[in-house]
């Protein structure tokens, strides 16, 4: 079992998007994270999905949702082929005291301060989903209060090499 | 024009000539249109999981798209089983459901389900129609979706005030489903790869399933089963899309094919699966299933490819157009065959494995009347065979002789009990010339016989044979090999109800059997009645289905019926 990235292109329509989750927990797949937005064009839109699943599997998720009407495209985006982004939101407990010093961090790994509270900074950080975990975890034993995820974005790299099809496919 | 006009206007320009259904409160609208003239045929069913059955026998009679109507909240529910047992056996259907007023969807009102969202995984596509200017394009989709690439239900569900709503309408000449892409084409590659993989073959089998039938490929596979030599074997879905009197035709194998049909498929070095999807009914265990063979899988749908088992050979893409373009390729490759001594085997085998039974004890067997069926139609090819689910199901499928493609009507996948009366009156709608008989059990005949009442008043007679054992026979014979002898729920008695009189009641003619003597001079009258009847087939409740392999086992483990007890 290893971790995958699925990227739809999907008709914007009612019920879409419930098509694919359920074509998900019906065969049994679990959804680690999905993201779902706008597109370049206004009647598509775009999921990113990540899944912990066999090989196996990930061809059978893709068989199956491209014979879902609503799905216009299906594609697994490999890590060395693609990019890929999440947003997370932390509220991190902190004394008056300590401030500076979390801000500071904060600034090394990247993150920008949304919003400071009496006893609570919220951090942005916007990043590759491992910067975004380095992050969390920097920052965890001054105390998350709360955090919110995402879930993973991303497009493939528009100079990464062409692959066919499985003939299966064509 | 309202909206329930331009639905019917829409299933004109289909070319639908019958529609089942049963109206109610949100469909109301497009019973008016009804009333206002529309040369769609309605047949008035009881239940509306009748309406939903009858339109798949309907389908699978005639290889068009079947449609039912019905009401929101119960109607929709109702027809919940008909969809599920169409999605799994791949029956093209169109279902078209009222739903609460616009206003009101959401709200729970009265009859309000979210039907599009119950059905969510048993239909290919669905529709909830909310804007009348939709409709004509909606359901110009969903006749597409249900009859292209894997054939299967969909769900057109209509709220009230969009059929009372006016639009001018116009029915479009082309759908627009950018996401909808089924295969129209086999990659030559593939198909050189398998003729060359079958010419090289010492054991080939052919596998042939129910997408068959459904793609339209049978004199294809014919053809193509003459042009290499081959012998195959038929599921249960399949059959009639090979004769079942072709001698390379080795019947069904799986849980309850013949030993030679399972040996056939097991023991092969090259499975030629052709429409068929690896059912666990089929493969048995799966790990022992067809050890060391190779795979070569035809199928329209690329997700049942691969699903179950690796096939070194996928060949995705229309079955007729595949199995026409492999049958040339061996015809251009003209190898000498290899599989002489493997057909020589299977020969053997099959003389060897017969099915059996003993006749002894001198009550009536179940497969006795299933022989006496088959004599009687023998050399027939206008009657059309409809199943319940359970033991007469299995032994209709070993004892009966389809040699015609859509003659064999059985739910297959969802194992629907109560699927046969509606789905002979069904099919006797797409072919009123052909006699039509339903084989039933007593316990199946029990859930949807109020159907009985649909066929004798609207003129569409069928023959319901009832092999009443007085048990749901096939728990039973699981209660007695697996559950130690524990009978438990399963006794439903051979006397209540009186079919025979029960058949009367509804307005059709009823015979009982008790005794083999009596068996054929009942069949006879009720095939020339010319009306509606039901033969009460009081058969040895203790007989039970062979050969057998049990859940779970290999299937080359088959268990057959006991030496002691078989005579002939």
């Amino acid at each position: 079992m290893t971790s995958h990235t699925i990227n739809v292109r999907l008709e914007n329509k009612p019920g879409a998007l419930a098509r694919v989750s359920q074509l998900f927990s019906r065969r049994g797949y679990n959804i680690q994270s999905l993201a779902v937005g706008p597109t370049e064009s206004p009647d598509i839109s775009r999921l990113t999905l990540r899944v912990d699943c066999s090989e196996h599997s990930l061809e059978q998720i893709e068989k199956q949702m491209h014979k879902l009407v609503n799905v216009l495209r299906v594609t697994e985006l490999r890590p060395e082929d693609s990019i890929e982004r999440e947003l997370a939101l932390i509220t991190v407990a902190v004394p008056t005291d300590r401030r500076a010093e979390l801000v500071a961090l904060s600034q090394v790994a990247g993150a920008q301060v949304a919003n400071v509270g009496r006893d609570a900074i919220t951090f942005e950080i916007v990043g590759r989903p491992d910067q975004v975990d380095a992050f969390e975890e920097l920052v965890r034993p001054y105390g998350v209060r709360e955090l919110a995820r995402t879930g993973r974005i991303g497009l493939r790299r528009s100079d990464a090499p062409r692959r066919s099809p499985s003939p299966a496919l064509i | 024009m309202l909206g329930s006009d331009a639905i019917l206007r829409s299933l004109e320009a289909e070319g639908v000539e019958i529609a089942f259904g049963v109206p109610g409160g949100a469909i109301l609208p497009t019973y008016d249109a009804i009333a206002r003239g529309t040369t769609v045929r309605h047949v008035l069913a009881r239940h509306e999981q009748g309406a939903g059955h009858m339109a798949e026998g309907y389908a699978r009679a005639s290889g068009r798209v079947g449609v039912a109507i019905a009401t929101s909240g119960p109607g929709a529910t109702n027809l919940v089983t008909p969809i599920a047992n169409a999605w799994m056996d791949s029956t093209p259907l169109v279902c078209i459901t009222g739903q609460v007023p616009s206003r009101l969807i959401g709200t729970d009102a009265f009859q309000e389900i979210d039907a599009t969202g119950i059905t969510m995984p048993i239909v290919k596509h669905s529709w909830l129609v909310q804007d009348v200017d939709e409709l004509p394009g909606v359901l110009k989709s969903a006749f597409h979706v249900a009859r292209t690439g894997r054939q299967g239900p969909v769900l057109v569900d209509i709220a009230k005030d969009v059929q009372e709503a006016e639009l001018s309408f116009a029915y479009p000449d082309k759908v627009d489903l950018p996401g909808w892409k089924p295969p129209r084409k086999v990659n030559a590659r593939q198909i050189a790869e398998a003729a060359r993989a079958i010419a090289e073959a010492e054991r080939p089998i052919v596998y042939a399933g129910g997408g068959v039938l459904n793609g339209d490929a049978c004199a294809e596979l014919l053809r193509l089963v003459d042009e290499g030599n081959l012998p195959a074997v038929v599921t249960l879905m399949g059959k009639g899309c090979l004769p079942d009197s072709h001698p390379r035709n080795y019947g069904a194998p799986g849980m309850h094919g013949s030993k030679f049909a399972n040996w056939a498929l097991n023991k092969a070095d090259l499975v030629i699966a052709i429409g068929a999807r690896f059912d666990d009914r089929v493969t048995g265990k799966l790990s022992s299933f067809a050890r060391g063979a190779r795979v070569i899988h035809f199928d329209v749908d690329a997700a049942e490819v691969g699903k179950i088992r690796h096939a070194e050979i996928p060949v995705v893409g229309p079955l007729q157009r595949a199995l026409a373009e492999l049958a040339t390729a061996l015809h251009e490759l003209d190898a000498p065959p290899k599989h002489l001594p493997w057909l020589r085997q299977l020969e053997e085998w099959r003389a060897r494995f017969p099915f059996r039974y003993s006749r002894e004890g001198g009550t009536l067997k179940p497969q006795t009347a299933l022989e006496s069926l088959r004599d009687l139609t023998a050399g027939r090819d206008d009657v059309i065979w409809t199943t319940g689910v359970g033991q007469h199901q299995m032994w209709a499928m070993q004892y009966l002789q389809c040699d015609t493609p859509r003659s064999f009507i059985s739910s297959g996948g969802l194992g629907t009990m109560g699927f046969g009366i509606p789905a002979a009156i069904g099919a006797k709608a797409a072919r009123p010339d052909a006699t039509v008989v339903c084989v039933d059990g007593d316990g199946c005949f029990q859930m949807t016989c109020q159907e009985l009442a649909t066929a004798a008043l609207e003129g569409l007679p069928i023959v319901a044979v009832v092999i009443n054992n007085g048990w749901l026979g096939m728990v039973r014979q699981w209660q007695e090999m697996f559950y130690d002898n524990r009978f438990e729920q399963t006794h439903l008695t051979q006397q209540v109800p009186d079919y025979a009189q029960l058949a009367e009641a509804y307005g059709c003619a009823g015979f009982t059997v008790e005794t083999e003597d009596a068996l054929e001079g009942a069949l006879s009258a009720a095939f020339e009645c010319g009306r509606t009847a039901v033969v009460d087939v009081r058969c040895d409740p203790t007989e039970k289905v062979f050969p057998m392999v049990p859940s779970g086992a290999a299937a080359v483990d088959v268990i057959e019926a006991p030496e002691e007890t078989v005579s002939a």
